[in-house]
């Protein structure tokens, strides 16, 4: 009996316990345990902000827990720093990676480390790299600067840089969001091949079939907490994974008045765009939104929304398809041209994109009627009636702030919502493209934001609602459509939680309604 | 979690409190920023005496002497103006584009060709020598607007169409400015081959004071020349377009946020293009107004450096236009008469330690110090 259990400590090459980590206002890890076995590849699976990355942030040493502990190699490791965990055999594959390009794929391994420590006597290391490089099938020449590497090539580099350093557990952070198809498929030949030579990984996703594919059991973690620790992927169901990361929770009803939509307001057809880094983003989204009526867009982050909303209000170039306005064409229009049709958007990112930090609260909200009467006159702006209108927006909707003069870089995150929601809405919009709307804001910001939108609603205005707070989507809207890689799998209108987590991870709703037919 | 604590470890026992640094969570009032400018020049000036005592001077003769010769009399005020005249237009240069975050280091550059311009009226000839003084002063004005405005477009465009860098393409462009002026004074309007143009004629000056002398001769001796005008109309209308006009609330979107002025609509690379021309052509006018209203020729050296002064006017005045002209005389005063007590070394010296004192004081309008009573952990 004794020697067994000696054995499976030794089998488990991390052991972490009762894990707590407080970040101001989110308790990003709830007394989490997870433990990983000897050569297995175990998959950590949760939406955004469930509280994956801190965890493994926290065995790599970037953090430090509250409280709970770690074992390596059932030894206890109190990590200060990523240094000692690198001792200690734990490495971490960043999802941005940390190199520099225009060195060589030797010197960016090398960087960092003691040796060599007088003379860079790179051919010998070059050598001591590809042979490396030959074992685990990370194939990458040793000589090439990083910038002429592909992002699939620069991940081997991650890989090699910690092997190199004599990582054998390997934290993997959503290593297939970058990748194409291809490269993906190279990826798991690679895991597959390093957990033979006896290395353990750990393989961060929110994309279920990966994870099926790949792992060979799963800790699935929701809002901070384990939800299912360590269970062996095989013999359980994509349903079941896909419900135990999005939840069963009670659904808070809101308030909503029944309402019949009207006319389509927002068309949008076979759109495809491609993302900053020049990757496909939106692979033929083809939705509609009506008038009064908030249509939900559910998907886990970087499934295309962002790039969806930014093509909708011009600030980005459709490849193909088209986005259509009260029955005229603005596909690839600009933003100026969006905003004359009564597009108002609430960007998801409000400080680098909704607001001007250093600007008034007057500047701030004027930043869509500057030139339009009664602020805009000629060729001059009427301050006193930019003063004016600025006022009336700070009383109606309740911004707390001294003076309109106050620069908006001083606002909370809800007040600054305020601000941009006051200027949004006071335009009378047709469209509202809301992003995140009620990200990062308290209870009682949240339900304010919540109320303005549903007022929306009511004043007849088409509202795409795209958010990654599935409780908030499924109380606010009238429908809601669910995106995966920049295709959109389905739609549902009676909030079924378990279609939508089946669809966020990749399951088209056809599929889903045959599943049940055949059941 | 967001402030700074700063500890002096070794005075650990010697002083009960510790200093605490954090970011203000309120704006400074209007007077304050005043006052602590004020009270950096005050230090920088401390700071200079020091400098001035160390090299064997007596700091306070010599600031005597740096007052008296740049304000002293109405005589040497006027020399005063005459030198911060081309500051102001370059320093407004400098504003304009430095609000939108455009890095025009080349109002240098844009002051040669804007003079270049004004003499190209004078010396191709593209007016006949006899034509009345007001139409040669308002064809060499517009003729130095036009040119530095053509000097600020190129690297505007380049950075507009291809993202070139502008700090590169307008600090390189102010060495071809200095060269084909050059080409010029040497080759085609070379007076009996000297490096310098021929004198212009008198319809082509500015109106100085001194001209009024005989009604006025109080004005005796005056150099100060209408380009002052020129330089006080630039700053209002510089203030109009950046806190009253459209334009200029796009300027300063962008100059704050460009993310967020693309989200509003507003179109970044026009307003790139149209505020280099406008830095440009502000420097092209402090370049014509230098040769008609100083030089009277073209010559090699019609500029100490103001466009890069400019720079540092700009920064100084916290890009507000009517400040540049407070400044610009001060830096006038600090030029004409710091040459008096040392061609260069301490003046240009003092001028350094007043532009880091004043850069360092904005540090206190945004975060707040005070001591706390050191508390036993």
């Amino acid at each position: 009996m004794d020697q067994i259990n000696r054995n499976e400590d030794l089998e488990r090459v991390v052991r972490m316990q009762g894990i707590v980590k407080q970040f101001p206002g989110v308790l990003a890890n709830d007394h989490v345990n997870f433990d990983l076995i000897h050569g297995e590849v175990h998959a950590l699976l949760g939406e955004n902000g469930a509280g994956k990355s801190t965890l493994m942030n926290i065995l790599s040493g970037l953090y430090k827990q509250d409280a709970g502990t770690i074992e390596v190699h059932g030894k206890r490791e109190v990590f200060s720093s990523p240094r000692d965990a690198i001792g200690a055999g734990i490495g971490m594959v960043h999802q941005h990676f940390m190199l520099v390009p225009s060195q060589s794929v030797t010197e960016n391994i090398l960087l960092g480390l003691d040796e060599p420590r007088f003379r860079l006597n790179l051919a010998t290391y070059e050598a001591k790299i590809a042979e490396m490089a030959e074992r685990y099938g990370l194939h990458v020449d040793p000589r090439a600067k990083v910038w002429q590497l592909s992002v699939g090539e620069q991940q081997r580099v991650e890989i090699l840089k910690m092997l190199y350093r004599g990582a054998d557990i390997l934290i993997m952070d959503e290593p297939t969001a970058v990748l194409a198809p291809s490269e993906i498929e190279e990826l798991f030949r690679t895991l597959q091949s390093m957990t033979e030579k006896g290395k353990s990984i750990i393989f961060i996703s929110h994309k279920l079939q990966e994870v099926m594919e790949i792992s060979n059991r799963v800790t699935v973690l929701r809002k901070g907490k384990v939800t299912s620790q360590g269970i062996p992927v095989e013999g359980s169901s994509r349903a079941e994974l896909a419900r135990l990361m999005v939840g069963r929770d009670v659904v808070f009803r809101i308030e909503k008045k029944s309402r019949e939509a009207g006319e389509v307001v927002l068309s949008v057809k076979d759109l495809k765009a491609t993302n900053n880094k020049g990757i496909r983003a939106l692979n033929g989204v083809t939705l509609n939104v009506r008038s009064g009526e908030i249509v939900g867009l559910a998907g886990v982050a970087g499934n295309g929304q962002r790039e969806l909303a930014d093509v909708i209000t011009g600030l980005r170039k459709a490849d193909e398809g088209q986005v259509v306005v009260q029955e005229e064409d603005i596909t690839n229009q600009s933003v100026k041209v969006g905003i004359n049709h009564g597009i108002s958007h609430i960007p998801e990112d409000r400080t680098h994109v909704g607001t001007a930090p250093n600007l008034s609260v007057t500047d701030n909200v004027i930043m869509k009627n500057y030139y339009q009467n009664p602020v805009g006159k000629g060729w001059r702006i009427d301050s006193t009636a930019a003063t004016d209108y600025a006022r009336e927006l700070k009383k109606a909707y309740e911004i707390m702030v001294p003076t309109v003069k106050t620069s908006v870089r001083l606002l909370s995150g809800g007040n600054l919502q305020k601000v941009i929601l006051a200027r949004e809405i006071s335009s009378l919009p047709k469209l509202m493209v809301a992003v995140q709307p009620t990200r990062g804001l308290d209870v009682g910001a949240i339900e304010s934001v919540q109320h303005l939108l549903l007022a929306q609603r009511e004043a007849g205005a088409a509202i795409l609602l795209i958010s990654e707070e599935l409780e908030e989507l499924i109380s606010l809207s009238d429908r809601i459509y669910v995106i995966y890689e920049g295709k959109i799998m389905g739609e549902v209108k009676d909030g079924n939680i378990d279609k939508i987590g089946l669809m966020m991870t990749g399951t088209q709703l056809k599929e889903i309604e045959e599943g049940e037919i055949s059941q | 979690m967001s402030d700074i604590t700063t500890e002096n470890r070794g005075s650990k026992n010697l002083f009960p409190f510790k200093i605490k640094v954090e970011p203000r969570l309120d704006e400074p009032k209007g007077w304050y920023s005043a006052l602590l400018s004020f009270l950096a020049v005050v230090v920088a000036l401390l700071v200079g005496a020091a400098l001035i005592g160390f090299a064997g001077g007596d700091p306070w003769a010599s600031y005597k002497h740096i007052a008296k010769a740049s304000f002293g009399s109405v005589g040497v005020f006027s020399d005063t103006m005459v030198k911060a005249i081309p500051l102001m237009l370059t320093g407004l240069a400098c504003t304009i584009a430095f609000r939108m975050k455009l890095w025009n280091i080349g109002a240098e550059g844009q002051f040669f060709i804007g003079a270049w311009g004004a003499s190209m009226v004078v010396l191709l000839p593209v007016l006949p020598e006899d034509a009345p003084r007001w139409i040669f002063i308002l064809t060499m004005l517009a003729f130095g607007i036009f040119f530095g405005a053509l000097f600020g477009f190129i690297p505007g465009f380049l950075k507009a169409k291809y993202n070139v860098n502008e700090i590169i393409s307008t600090l390189m462009l102010n060495y071809i400015a200095v060269e084909w002026n050059n080409y010029f004074i040497y080759a085609k309007w070379s007076e009996g081959g000297f490096q310098m143009s021929r004198m212009f004629q008198r319809n082509a000056w500015l109106p100085r004071l001194a001209d009024y002398a005989k009604e006025y001769p109080i004005f005796r001796g005056l150099t100060t020349h209408f380009g002052l005008v020129f330089a006080l109309i630039a700053a209002v209308v510089i203030y109009l377009i950046l806190y009253k006009s459209q334009w200029g609330y796009e300027i300063r979107l962008i100059g704050d946020n460009p993310h967020a002025a693309e989200y509003a609509g507003i179109s970044i690379r026009r307003n790139i293009v149209l505020v280099m021309m406008l830095s440009g052509a502000l420097a092209g006018l402090a370049g014509m107004s230098e040769i008609s209203g100083v030089v009277h020729r073209l010559q090699g050296s019609i500029s100490p450096g103001y466009g890069f002064t400019g720079i540092i006017i700009a920064w100084l005045a916290k890009l507000n236009p009517f400040a540049v002209v407070v400044v610009s005389v001060l830096f006038g005063a600090l030029i004409l008469a710091g040459r008096e007590i040392q061609p260069t070394g301490i003046p240009t010296m003092i001028q350094g330690v007043i532009m880091v004192c004043l850069i360092a004081s904005d540090f206190l309008l945004r975060y707040r110090i005070y001591f706390a009573r050191r508390v036993e952990e």
